[in-house]
């Protein structure tokens, strides 16, 4: 655990919103240049792992509880899949995005964005899962330990 | 309407439904959305097979982006009757999965355990539905990594390190297959499954195209556990919750066998190439010594699971056997015997599964006497042993009866001899469990036990009805896989 | 010499795909085996890539000045290979958790003496 370290602490905390914001725009760049949900997910997800790593994963869990994190994976997945039932409703293929909107190109776009979403969405709470239960099990042997030490001074 | 969609509804009406378990986690809830999205999931096959019988190969363009460029979904006479075999399996299997689950796991494991199994569902159709050859492994793997965490989900420890072997082969596995997928990208710049069939005759003695054939072959052959790849089948099955084993058993060796057939037949077939191999001979060989030395091994297994998972390799090498002959007989004996195998072991490792929860073992000594504490049970499972062995009336005797008409036609009267002493072996495992179950006391844990609940009963008679029912009428089983045998051979040549 | 400079990325990839191969037979540790597995997967992302580059391409966004473009399939084919394998690992490493809580060692030949025992 590195929460006594005041450079980290104070680095982190100027980096935390560089990261987010650079997340969001790979993740909004995406549709017409290099990017997406999955890179800008593990971006942001990084930056919450980083916040974790340097001020504890109980601080992280605040910020995003693994209640949240077991909703966000399967929502990513159902807004994607669901994109798809949606354009098939709509008369065409299923991930056709073009009849979401009138003008010609106008529904790729937005088919791509929402996509996109859905992808960001499981990615970023999927890296927060994996890192929430491998973490979690560092803190449990850190307390194991400590318990250990203690029982060794008594 | 709903027609022109039913290749993607296929894949994604299950896909749709395992987030939603996962995000309602409540298990009975979660129960009614895997049951209502599996028997669906079956519609659509039913569907899918009345549309080819009707105009032929269908294809669907995913998204709009038109083959070959884009993702295809394609739906022939052998993909159909692979669907419709997994789709038909899990639809039996799902309601019976309630009884068992709800007494072991607390309502959010349930809920993660649907999840799971949908999943499953999800790449087995996946893999057999798509004509892409790298979203086979991308569906390859969503099926393995759902299956491993159910195999992990078994009652008994041994069910994890099961899981991991599993994992490590299965990835290997995995892996090969997209090495081949990737060499034949290389060469031909196409991945769609029948752009490449068009291609490779024209650069099939290549060394890329050679190497892609060979690792294709063994990551398949990991997949649907071939002798000798075979060795974390019996494990994964023996510990894996009884669901997940009738599941697995029933459906995922089955779609390795379509794999195996749509690359050697399809993408390799064009003017004969893969007949040129020296795999049909390779095939031959490999599944005589896995029907011997797996059954031979069933035979001395002393926990029930363990034996009917050998014996699944086993009959996986009658299955290959029939490949190998590369004949209209053979690949029929092929299909048939994997529709009536998957019929037979789901069924079998679901009457096991009724046992172990009556019962809580699944050691041959514990199971004595289990005949007369649990009639119904025992009697399906029998039913189900004889038909392994290939008893006249069930449908085992078919697919034995198709297999050795394949040997004769290709005057190998010696097989004809392996396949009657083969299946005086599989009597011994099957005559084992008969004599502990009828001719023995009963042991102390079996004289507490009753029949197992009707939930669970009912859907395994099911099965059992369906094996005998495909031993008399064979009219559109056999038929249906003489037509889709005929159509892979007539690219073949 | 040039030969094997010309295809070097193969020769790396075949050398990835071997040593990590042989790292999953050879090993018992489970974490090792997992880590084995991992680098057999990424020599897989090599051959992906290395018939995509078209040199002197760039990526594959239409822009003033460029004709030349790299294939940007294999690298939408590799990030899904890339997600998979994430995925593997992170499932493998989980079981390896689960394993050494219930036997308390993540040595094979420990475990299978554990298991025979059983």
């Amino acid at each position: 655990m590195m929460r006594d370290t005041i450079i980290l602490r104070v680095v982190a905390k100027l980096l935390l919103p560089a990261i987010l914001i650079f997340a969001f725009y790979v993740q909004f760049h995406g549709d017409y240049g290099p990017g997406g949900g999955f890179q800008a997910g593990v971006a942001a997800a990084g930056a919450i792992i980083l916040y974790g790593m340097i001020f504890g994963i109980p601080a992280a869990k605040h910020v995003i509880p693994t209640t949240v994190v077991e909703i966000m994976v399967p929502l990513g997945v159902l807004i994607f899949a669901g994109t798809g039932v949606v354009s098939m409703m709509l008369g065409e293929n299923y991930l056709n995005y073009s009849p979401l909107r009138a003008a010609p190109g106008d529904g790729q776009h937005m088919g791509i964005l929402i996509v996109e979403a859905g992808v960001f969405i499981t990615v970023a709470s999927t890296m927060l899962a994996i890192f929430y239960g491998f973490g979690g099990l560092a803190d449990e042997a850190d307390a194991e330990a400590a318990e250990a030490a203690e029982d060794g001074e008594k | 309407m709903i027609a022109a969609h039913l290749p993607a509804l296929q894949v994604v009406i299950p896909l749709l439904a395992a987030p939603l378990c996962a995000i309602l986690r409540r298990g009975t809830i979660a129960w009614v959305i895997a049951v209502v999205a599996n028997w669906l999931a079956f519609a659509v096959s039913i569907g899918l097979l009345f549309r080819v019988l009707d105009e032929g190969v269908i294809s669907y363009a995913m998204g709009g982006w038109a083959p070959p460029i884009g993702i295809e979904y394609r739906v022939d006479l052998i993909n159909v009757f692979v669907l419709l075999v997994v789709s038909g399996v899990g639809a039996v299997i799902i309601p019976f999965a309630r009884a068992g689950t709800a007494a072991r796991f607390d309502s959010t494991n349930q809920a993660w355990f649907y999840t799971m199994y949908l999943l499953a569902l999800t790449g087995l159709l996946g893999v057999t539905i798509t004509g892409d050859a790298f979203n086979i492994f991308v569906f390859l793997e969503v099926s393995s990594l759902a299956s491993y965490v159910m195999i992990a989900m078994g009652r008994d420890k041994r069910s994890l390190t099961a899981a991991y072997q599993y994992l490590i082969m299965g990835t290997v596995g995995a892996t090969f297959i997209v090495i081949g997928v990737g060499l034949l990208w290389a060469m031909t710049g196409t991945l769609n499954l029948y752009d490449l069939a068009q291609r490779i005759p024209d650069i099939e003695n290549t060394r890329p195209v050679l190497a892609a054939l060979a690792f294709l072959t063994v990551g398949i052959s990991l997949k649907l556990a071939l002798f000798p790849l075979h060795l974390w089948l019996p494990n994964a099955y023996a510990y894996a919750p009884a669901v997940a084993s009738a599941f697995l058993a029933g459906t995922a060796t089955k779609v390795g066998i379509y794999l195996l057939l749509r690359f050697f037949f399809t993408v390799f077939g064009g003017e004969g190439f893969f007949l040129s191999t020296p795999l049909p001979e390779v095939f031959l060989v490999l599944s005589v010594v896995a029907i011997f030395a797996a059954s031979t091994v069933a035979v001395f297994q002393n926990n029930l699971k363990r034996m009917f998972a050998y014996s699944s390799v086993a009959q996986i090498g009658f299955i290959t056997l029939g490949i190998s002959y590369a004949t209209e007989t053979g690949l029929t004996a092929a299909l048939v015997h994997l529709m009536n195998h998957a019929i037979m072991k789901a069924g079998i490792f679901m009457l096991l599964g009724c046992v172990i929860y009556r019962l809580a073992s699944m050691r041959i000594d514990d199971l004595a006497g289990i005949g007369r504490k649990m009639p119904f049970t025992t009697a399906g499972i029998v039913i189900l042993g004889l038909g392994l062995l290939g008893v006249p009336g069930t449908s085992g005797f078919i697919s034995k009866w198709w297999l050795v008409l394949a040997a004769l036609e290709n005057g190998q009267w010696w097989l004809v001899a392996l396949i009657v002493i083969a299946s005086l072996i599989t009597m011994v495992y099957v005559g084992r469990f008969v004599e502990a179950a009828y001719f023995r006391e009963p042991s102390e844990k079996a004289m507490n036990v009753r029949e197992a609940p009707l939930a669970m009963l009912i859907p395994s008679y099911v099965l059992v009805a369906a094996t005998i029912y495909l031993g008399f009428d064979t009219t559109w089983s056999v038929g249906l896989a003489l037509d889709a045998a005929a159509s892979l051979l007539s690219a073949a040549y | 010499m040039t030969t094997i400079l010309a295809d070097l990325n193969y020769w790396v990839t075949v050398f990835l795909l071997v040593g990590g191969l042989y790292i999953v037979v050879a090993h018992g540790n489970m974490i090792k085996k997992l880590v084995g597995l991992s680098i057999f997967q990424t020599s897989v992302y090599l051959l992906f890539l290395s018939p995509g580059k078209v040199l002197g391409g760039t990526a594959p966004i239409i822009a003033e000045g460029f004709d030349v473009y790299s294939n940007p399939l294999p690298h939408v084919l590799i990030l899904t290979a890339i997600v998979v394998g994430v995925a593997t690992i992170a499932l493998g490493l989980a079981l390896v958790v689960r394993i050494h809580r219930s036997y308390g060692t993540i040595e094979e030949d420990e475990l299978h003496d554990l298991e025979s025992d059983a």
